[in-house]
């Protein structure tokens, strides 16, 4: 069965819709600046791709019931659900009687308010406003989302840390496979908080700098926030309209380590070799890879090597977008689905920004300008999370 | 396509105590790392896979609340310390996917695996996932468990939250299933029905709808578990499901039965159905 791509939505530090996003790659205008959102001893010192909107700006923008308390992973995954969901004309399609599902991914879930509540509650455990903690757990900005569009023919989460939002897509298509649902909004959101910022940088792996995917002088990433997804239906639908279909996935675990790859990129190469081979693809008929490309020595090692070894020496354009937006977590497997499908859309390649050298073990020189007027007819997306969950989505025009 | 059940096994502490994990956890380093929610739920994939010589395709956690213990530890001190030195070791063992993820390492498994965080209804939806690989034949043995664990500030913050105002107990666990599409036993993980936020009404339709799926009548089963019988002795949790399919499989067991539909919820919000037949 088909599974066609039929919306697309989106919000990042480049722009809070994705037509915003592709205005912002097509100037090289990223979205990396330093921290407003809250205090914090990183502030100024680690660049972060961060939203300027506030809670409570985005809470007026989405029209919800002022007064309210709902996670900032909430409120973005509402933004670009939404977006997705009017993409595809679902509000106007409820004659079709579709079962629709919304599957979510996301690593910290309500973590923003939580690390308040806490606070509090660590100097009294009767102190700490509940409100603050009831949003905590990963499903709580699922339903939330869920509700705002009402969905509710099923509804779940996923965490596999940064390749949440890839694992959503897929799973969404297999539902819809097994005539389990015939639609489904599928992708990752997460919020920038002091804990992710804090643990990525107790890691040692968050630049101080701006993130400089591929290049030789790469010393870490950049936290980023923002939500992606995308509408998945089967093409027996009645309206669907589709900019392009799933036509690879794969989802591996290395079992190497806990946080980090292999260096000769074992994990990247078996997820990549995967997905194209449940598309039916070769190597060659890959026209863009929109890589992890997070920035940090270790991941760039790993993943140049695995695409060196996959495409030898017929290699697709590639690039990061991750030194536009920082990284999502959970939400870049969703936001970069979106940014795959856009490539396709409309025949684009994305500039890889900050890259001078190439990574000397591998020699790979990414795409540096803002291609337009390509025939990119097959894109793939890759993103790999801690404990080794690595997966890779491949879109297609036919 | 039959899902069979080719083994189960549970640590509730509370039910069934804990076995001694350096039995399951060779490396003693990777052992004092890891947190009880941890251990809890390696040991018990571990122990579930141990004499069937199965290397699962795919491995597939469920958990509500994750690596609680962790998360904490690394918020105190990330609090305490001003941002200042941490340690990166509770951040690291705090994501949601390190029990699937060690296992994976522990067995050197490089296939399928995820790990769903969805409160009530996550270690269902692993199931869910679990039977559609077996039956697409991505893979024929799935490796299916959930974990949760309580701390004190899990259980003074539920409590505050009215999690146990109707005199539920609070608990923990672990519980994973090995699910094969070959005839392995007896017993079968014949379908599963969810229902998000139904009103009372709808509830029953959608029961209604499930046993008609599956050309039954409430009459042909002959073993109902719903929290009321399970969780006193299990305590509630959000991913207590597992353990109602391990005790329910053990009843069957006792009473002879050949089929049992379990309700689930977690606070009254989103329920499940899960239908198990005896061949």
């Amino acid at each position: 069965m088909r599974i066609l791509i039929t919306g697309i939505g989106s919000i990042s530090s480049i722009g809070q819709t994705s037509g915003e996003a592709l205005h912002a790659m097509s100037g090289k205008h990223s979205g990396i600046s330093s921290l407003s959102l809250f205090e914090s001893r990183y502030k100024g010192n680690l660049p972060v791709g961060e939203i300027k909107k506030s809670n409570k700006e985005l809470t007026e923008i989405l029209d919800l019931t002022p007064g309210r308390t709902y996670s900032r992973t909430a409120l973005l995954g509402m933004f670009a659900a939404k977006a997705a969901f009017e993409d595809a004309g679902l509000s106007r399609r409820k004659d079709e009687k579709l079962r629709i599902g919304f599957i979510s991914g996301t690593s910290v879930g309500g973590m923003d308010l939580s690390e308040n509540f806490y606070a509090d509650y660590l100097s009294k455990p009767s102190k700490g406003r509940l409100r603050e903690v009831v949003s905590h757990d990963c499903g709580d900005s699922t339903e939330r989302i869920a509700s705002y569009l009402g969905i509710d023919d099923y509804i779940t989460t996923i965490s596999t840390a940064c390749s949440s939002g890839a694992n959503a897509v897929m799973i969404g298509a297999q539902l819809i496979r097994h005539n389990f649902l015939d639609c489904v909004i599928a992708g990752g959101t997460d919020a920038l908080c002091k804990f992710t910022l804090n643990g990525f940088a107790s890691l040692k792996i968050t630049d101080e700098k701006t993130c400089r995917p591929f290049d030789e002088s790469r010393a870490g990433l950049n936290l980023g926030e923002g939500a992606g997804y995308i509408v998945l239906e089967k093409e027996t639908n009645r309206y669907p309209e589709s900019y392009c279909r799933l036509a690879g996935y794969a989802n591996i675990c290395e079992a190497f380590h806990q946080t980090a790859s292999s260096p000769e990129g074992n994990g990247a190469f078996l997820s990549m070799q995967k997905a194209l081979q449940t598309g039916n693809l070769a190597p060659e008929q890959i026209d863009y890879i929109n890589l992890h490309g997070t920035g940090t020595p270790n991941n760039d090692l790993a993943e140049g090597n695995a695409i060196k070894r996959l495409f030898g020496k017929k290699i697709p354009y590639f690039s990061s977008t991750k030194a536009f937006t920082g990284h999502t977590l959970g939400a870049c497997g969703g936001i970069e689905a979106v940014f795959s499908v856009l490539a396709i859309r409309d025949g684009l390649v994305f500039p890889n920004l900050n890259f001078k050298n190439p990574v000397p073990e591998h020699g790979l020189i990414p795409e540096t300008n803002f291609l337009e007027n390509k025939e990119i007819n097959v894109a793939l997306s890759n993103s790999f999370g801690f404990g080794g969950n690595m997966s890779t989505l491949i879109f297609s025009k036919r | 396509m039959n899902a069979y059940i080719t083994s189960s096994r549970l640590i509730n502490p509370g039910f069934s105590g804990e076995p001694d994990y350096k039995a399951f956890i060779a490396d003693p380093i990777a052992g004092r790392r890891m947190s009880r929610a941890v251990k809890m739920g390696v040991a018990a994939a571990l122990q579930c896979l141990s004499g069937t010589e199965t290397i699962p395709d795919a491995i597939i956690t469920a958990t509500g609340l994750g690596c609680l213990g962790d998360t904490e530890k690394f918020l105190k001190i990330l609090i305490e310390n001003g941002e200042d030195l941490l340690n990166p070791t509770p951040f690291i063992q705090s994501t949601f996917n390190t029990v699937g993820a060690q296992i994976a390492i522990i067995l050197k498994n490089m296939n399928y695996n995820n790990t769903y965080v969805h409160r009530g209804t996550a270690f269902e939806s692993a199931l869910l996932d679990g039977m559609m690989k077996l039956s697409e034949g991505e893979a024929k043995n799935v490796l299916v468990g959930s974990y949760e664990e309580l701390t004190d500030t899990s259980l003074a913050v539920q409590s505050r939250l009215g999690f146990y105002r109707k005199g539920n107990k609070a608990g923990e666990g672990a519980a994973f299933f090995l699910l094969s599409s070959e005839k392995t036993s007896d017993y079968i993980l014949k379908d599963l029905a969810f229902a998000f936020r139904p009103s009372e009404e709808a509830l029953q339709e959608k029961l209604q709808a499930f046993l008609a799926k599956n050309n039954l009548n409430e009459e042909d089963i002959d073993i109902r578990l719903s929290g009321e019988n399970y969780k006193h002795l299990s305590g509630d949790y959000q991913t207590v499901s597992s353990f109602a399919l391990w005790f329910g499989m053990r009843e069957m067991e006792e009473r002879n039965a050949h089929r049992m539909l379990i309700h689930n919820h977690f606070l009254n919000i989103n329920h499940t159905f899960i239908l198990v037949e005896r061949e």
